[in-house]
């Protein structure tokens, strides 16, 4: 099917000009792209080609070039070479930073990845309102993350007379330290996160679960396959493409955690919650303004993502395509 | 027609020299400030964000007196209020107003790293220049002592107590406690009887580290140590030892410090105001935040000095400095002089300027003559408290506790390198303390110390 595309454009393409025109070769072949549409999709691309040039292409190489100097933006900036990676590199805070990112990554891993896709297993399921349930998971995405957090700090307060802790105090227990202490504060950061961003994976795996082929089920059905098995050898293996896509997404999401720990804890109790991107925060705005630093940490940290998406793809992509 | 084409040349000349000296290691001398005495100049000046009518009419009036003064500089406000995180990327972007103000805590570092203008030849010749206290002038000046901020106004740090809270506790409003050893009793017996936190603490966004730093001073040790052009951390001390012990004390022996951890300055301040907290150390000036911005009721504010043990015991002073942008032509860091000199100094220095500011804080109800320290000597402030005597609306005797003693007590500038740094680096410290009872004193300070002259070093 592929090939036979191809070969229709090819097909399709405008007779090679049996004679070079007046212009010469070079003008000839501008000639020819401008025919064959290319001026008029350059300027239709233009506008977006400026903007993510100058909102998301020049600050990236601007960052690149800030990386390896030593700059506040307001006096010259001086080249230093790797001066800024060695002192990240150093920087005692730098492993707790790694760490608290991978176990949070991994807190919102195991409640985050699972937790929506039996919610939207459980709701493709149910015959009746199913868009009124879609709607209550989604509903947590909606509200803007700032107000979420601020509203969940209230939740998370340590006293006895703090929501969560009058709620645990029904069942005789509590009160718990929420964010107050350097063990519970990240998983509360991810009991949070999971709720906040669980709405809007549950409705991708919707999305998904409506393009399994029906039969498959009715097959299985037939074969006498309970609703366990069906979701293990039909539905699982019918999502696994977006599972995976989804699963990366999560990674980088994770790895760039920082509207939780900023808001609820400033990366406390004694940077228990400190994260990658809280440091790079810090490093720039923490009011020192070291934006070389803060440059080559976030150049680092896209450098680990790259090379983590790539191995992942690579892979993964067998067990994706067959 | 030649002199017509000359003159603008030489202006552009003037400034363009004048432009490299600003940015080279000179200062504007007031010799280039004269020459440039006539240009005109739109001067970019801050102010508070959120006035009402009133207020901002009464800045214009004085914008207007200014004018007058000087034809050449049109002022234009830009409402500014400085908070940590906006102010670093304000800074970054250039989009400050010209003339603007930080805390002291931010002053040398700003200097060091050649982040402001450097105005000290012009703030030298102002009448007052030599006759800044010496503490307070420090905050605003490099290593070599040239003043390159302005002081507009200082405190010492001071405990804030909530008399409504002490009398509820049995304790006397009137006589709050003189000593540490009193402080943790009254906290212990205010969290004992009315539930509510005995010390609030502050532990966030680099508070945690100045609080901490302020219990240091008042126990007689410094958080580092200059020897010509190096400083030294001295963080793994007895007296910051002592105090994270104190502290350590109070939490998980007496239980007296409530369940909230992580406050930064401006939670700490809404529960204070809030009479959710007993005592809370800060700034000495922080009246008008808890009465106006969280409403907390004037009859239950009061404020204490701090306890001094030890022998070198000190108040850790703050303020506010009057700087200029680095990026500022010279024309516009004379002119921002001009500004500083007319608004900021002349509510200290002249009649006209205090009463005129009075007046604009009586119109939109904010407090007048709250005391503070003074930033030149004790008698030139007491003749500015005397000019707006008859518009001072604040219980001053609830003050005296902190009045009638704080202009007694050595006052001690902040740690002079990467100070915001340092603050930072021990946020984590005072957390661990109040969070993991198990928490390594030893280690921890030791870790800080490393970090911190790791962070001095990199300048």
């Amino acid at each position: 099917m592929a090939d036979t595309t191809v070969s229709l454009a090819v097909r399709s393409a405008p007779p090679a000009p049996s004679q070079a025109p007046p212009g010469g070769p070079r003008g000839g072949r501008v000639a020819a792209w401008i025919r064959r549409g290319g001026l008029s999709t350059l300027v239709i691309a233009l506008p977006m080609l400026l903007c993510f040039g100058l909102f998301s292409w020049f600050p990236i190489a601007r960052a690149v070039v800030m990386s390896f100097q030593f700059t506040n933006l307001v006096t010259a900036p001086e080249f230093v070479g790797l001066e800024n990676f060695t002192y990240v590199l150093s920087d005692p805070l730098l492993p707790v930073a790694v760490r608290n990112t991978f176990y949070f990554a991994v807190l919102a891993l195991l409640f985050g990845y699972p937790i929506p896709l039996l919610a939207a297993v459980a709701m493709s399921e149910v015959r009746r309102a199913r868009g009124l349930f879609a709607a209550l998971a989604y509903l947590p995405v909606v509200v803007p993350p700032v107000v979420a957090v601020l509203l969940w700090k209230t939740f998370y307060s340590g006293a006895d007379t703090g929501v969560f802790n009058t709620i645990a105090g029904w069942f005789g227990a509590g009160p718990f330290p929420w964010l107050q202490h350097p063990d519970w504060a990240m998983p509360s950061l991810v009991l949070e996160a999971t709720w906040a961003a669980a709405g809007g994976t549950v409705i991708i795996y919707l999305a998904a679960l409506t393009s399994v082929p029906p039969e498959l089920y009715d097959a299985a059905e037939v074969d006498g396959a309970g609703i366990w098995r069906k979701i293990w050898h039909v539905t699982l293996p019918q999502l696994r493409p977006v599972l995976f896509i989804t699963l990366i997404l999560q990674i980088i999401g994770t790895s760039q955690v920082f509207t939780e720990p900023y808001l609820f804890t400033g990366g406390g109790p004694a940077n228990s919650t400190t994260t990658i991107l809280l440091m790079i925060y810090n490093y720039a705005f923490g009011g020192r303004g070291d934006y070389g630093a803060a440059t080559a940490l976030s150049l680092m940290l896209a450098v680990v993502l790259a090379i983590l998406s790539a191995i992942y793809f690579r892979t993964t992509r067998r067990w994706s395509t067959t | 027609m030649k002199s017509r084409m000359i003159a603008p040349l030489a202006v552009v000349a003037l400034t363009a020299s004048l432009a490299a000296c600003s940015t080279g290691d000179d200062a504007l001398t007031p010799a280039d400030a004269d020459a440039l005495a006539d240009e005109e100049v739109t001067l970019h000046v801050a102010i508070d964000e959120g006035l009402e009518e009133e207020a901002v009419e009464a800045f214009e009036t004085r914008a207007a007196e200014f004018t007058e003064e000087h034809p050449n500089i049109t002022v234009e406000a830009q409402e500014y209020t400085w908070t940590g995180t906006t102010f670093a990327a304000d800074l970054a972007g250039g989009t400050l107003p010209t003339v603007f103000t930080v805390p002291f805590t931010d002053g040398r570092g700003l200097i060091e790293r050649q982040q402001i203008a450097d105005i000290s030849a012009l703030v030298a010749e102002l009448p007052y220049a030599g006759q800044f206290n010496e503490t307070v002038a420090a905050a605003g000046q490099s290593a070599d002592g040239a003043q390159w901020a302005v002081p507009v106004a200082a405190y010492g740090q001071g405990i804030h107590y909530n008399r409504a809270l002490f009398a509820e506790a049995g304790l006397d409003p009137d006589a709050p406690p003189t000593t540490w050893e009193e402080v943790r009793e009254a906290a212990d017996t205010i969290s004992e009887e009315t539930g509510q936190t005995g010390l609030g603490m502050m532990t966030s966004s680099n508070t945690g580290g100045w609080i901490l730093t302020t219990l240091v001073y008042a126990m007689g040790g410094r958080a580092e140590a200059v020897e010509g052009d190096e400083v030294t951390a001295t963080i793994d001390t007895p007296e910051y030892q002592e105090a994270l012990e104190y502290l350590h004390a109070m939490r998980w022996e007496d239980d007296s410090m409530g369940d909230e951890f992580l406050y930064d300055w401006a939670t700490s301040h809404a529960d204070f105001g809030a009479g959710k907290i007993g005592m809370m150390i800060s700034g000495g000036g922080d009246y008008g935040n808890l009465i106006t911005q969280n409403a907390m009721n004037p009859d239950d504010y009061g404020v204490t000095v701090l306890p001094l043990e030890g022998d070198d015991a000190a108040v850790l002073g703050g303020g506010t400095l009057a700087a200029v942008d680095a990026k500022a032509t010279p024309a516009e860091q004379a002119a921002a002089v001009e500004w500083i000199d007319f608004y900021y100094m002349g509510k200290l220095t002249t009649q006209e300027g205090a009463v005129a500011d009075a007046e604009a804080l009586t119109a939109q109800d904010q407090p007048v003559g709250a005391p503070i320290l003074p930033v030149f000597d004790q008698e030139t402030y007491d003749q500015s408290q005397e000019w707006i005597a008859d518009l001072i609306n604040v219980p001053l005797e609830q003050f005296a506790p902190y009045s009638d003693r704080i202009y007694d007590q050595p006052l001690a500038a902040e740690p002079p390198a990467a100070t915001q740094d340092l603050y930072a680096t021990l946020d984590p410290v005072v957390q661990a303390v109040l969070t993991d009872e198990s928490a390594d004193i030893d280690t921890l300070l030791a870790d800080a110390e490393q970090q911190v002259q790791t962070l001095i070093d990199r300048g």
